[in-house]
C-alpha cells in the first residue's frame, strides 16, 4: 500500500513530536522532566518548561548561556545549531519541529485562508538579533545575569506548552500572574488567530530558530534541486507551496521547509529533495546527449 | 554557490560545530542548559 506523501510527513512529524515530548503523565501533577536528556537541545522549537518535554529548547538554552554570569557566548548551543542546520536546514521545520506540527493542526480550523506579504518574513531576523542575542547579553542585573528576552516577552510556544499547563496545576504560581502574563497570552491568541488564517504564521514571521535554519538552507546537505532541463515552467510547484516559495527560482529559499509537496505535484519529476547532489549527473546527461547529436 | 564551494563551506562548518560542541562541554555549558531546563522557567511561562 502506498501512503500519500502528506500523510507520510504527518506521521513522521507525530513520531518526532512524541519523541520530543514523551512524559505526558507529567501534565497531571504539573511536574517537569528532570533527567539527563535535558542537557541536550531539541532540533526544533519545544519549550523546556513543557511538562512532557525530554530536551532543552535550543533558543531558550542559547539565551540561558548567553545571559549567564560566566559566559556571553554559547559554544555548545551555537555548535549544535550549526551542526543541525548544516545537516538538515529547514527540513527540521518541516518534519521534526513540535511547534511546527501544532501550527499545522491549528491551520486546519476552517476559515478563509490568507497569504502573508513577504515583508513580514523579515521580522524573525530582527527578533533573533534583538531578543535572542543582544538583550540577554547586554541587559544584565548587578550579578551580570541577563534574562531570556525572547522567552519572556514573545514565545507563544512557552505560554502554550509550559505556561497554561503549569499555571493550571499550580495555584501558588497563579497568584503571581501579572501584566507580563497578559502580554504573553495576548501574543499567544494573536499567534493562534494568525495560524488559523495563514499557514505556519509563527514560523514565517516570528521564529528565531526558523531564521537560523532558513539562512542555513543555502548550504545544508539536505537540499532541493531543480532539473532545469526537464522543468517546463508550468508553475504547479509555486502554486502548491504553502510557504509561498517558488522552488524553480529560489530552490534554497530561507522560507522553504522542505515539505516536498512541490516535488509531488511536478508533472516532469524535475524537483529532487535529499542528501544526494544530482547536478553533476544532470550536466553529464546533457553533455552525453549533445555529443550524440 | 557552486557545488565545490558549498562542499568546502559545509565541511568547515561541520568541523567548527564539532569543536564548539566539545569546547562547550569542557567548560560545562551543558550544566547551565540542564539547570535552566529542569526548573520551571518563569520567563517562559509568563511570570518572570
Ligand atoms: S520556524 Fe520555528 S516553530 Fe516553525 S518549524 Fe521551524 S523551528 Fe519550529
Ligand atoms: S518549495 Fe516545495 S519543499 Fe519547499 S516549502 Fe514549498 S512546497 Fe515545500
Amino acid at each position: 500500500m502506498k501512503i500519500k506523501h502528506s500523510l507520510k510527513r504527518k506521521l513522521f512529524q507525530i513520531i518526532a513530536f512524541g519523541y520530543s515530548n514523551p512524559y505526558l503523565m507529567n501534565f497531571k501533577g504539573g511536574k517537569i522532566f528532570k533527567g539527563k536528556w535535558k542537557q541536550f537541545c531539541n532540533p526544533g522549537l519545544n519549550c523546556y518548561s513543557c511538562p512532557a518535554a525530554r530536551f532543552a529548547c535550543p533558543i531558550g538554552a542559547l539565551q540561558a548561556v548567553n545571559g549567564s554570569m560566566n559566559f556571553n557566548f554559547s559554544f555548545y548551543v551555537i555548535g549544535l545549531l550549526l551542526a543541525f542546520g548544516t545537516l538538515l536546514g529547514r527540513f527540521i521545520c518541516g518534519w521534526l519541529c513540535p511547534f511546527g506540527l501544532i501550527q499545522e493542526f491549528i491551520h486546519k480550523i476552517p476559515s478563509s485562508k490568507l497569504k502573508l506579504p513577504k515583508i513580514f518574513t523579515y521580522i524573525k531576523y530582527i527578533i533573533l538579533v534583538v531578543f535572542v542575542i543582544l538583550l540577554p547579553i547586554l541587559v544584565t542585573n548587578y550579578m551580570g545575569m541577563g534574562k531570556p528576552a525572547f522567552c519572556q516577552y514573545i514565545c507563544p510556544a512557552g505560554t502554550l506548552e509550559g505556561g497554561i499547563p503549569l499555571l493550571s496545576t499550580h495555584p501558588e504560581l497563579r497568584q503571581t500572574i501579572g501584566g507580563l502574563f497578559s502580554l504573553k497570552m495576548f501574543l499567544l491568541i494573536l499567534t493562534i488567530i494568525g495560524c488559523i488564517l495563514i499557514y505556519r504564521f509563527f514560523c514565517k514571521t516570528l521564529c528565531p530558530l526558523g531564521a537560523i535554519y532558513g539562512l542555513m538552507n543555502k548550504i545544508s546537505i539536505y537540499h532541493l534541486e531543480i532539473d532545469k532541463h526537464t522543468c517546463v515552467n508550468c508553475g504547479k510547484c509555486k502554486n502548491i507551496c504553502k510557504m509561498e516559495v517558488d522552488p524553480v527560482k529560489v530552490p534554497n529559499s530561507a522560507e522553504c521547509i522542505r515539505c516536498g509537496e512541490c516535488a509531488k505535484v511536478c508533472p516532469q519529476n524535475a524537483i529532487h529533495l535529499g542528501f544526494k547532489v544530482r547536478t553533476s549527473s544532470i550536466s553529464e546527461n546533457v553533455t552525453v546527449s549533445k555529443s550524440k547529436d | 554557490m557552486e557545488n565545490k564551494k558549498k562542499y568546502i563551506v559545509r565541511t568547515t562548518i561541520i568541523i567548527i560545530s564539532g569543536v564548539f560542541i566539545l569546547y562547550g562541554f569542557v567548560r560545562n555549558e551543558t550544566e547551565i542548559v540542564r539547570n535552566k531546563a529542569i526548573n520551571i522557567c518563569l520567563e517562559c511561562i509568563g511570570l518572570g
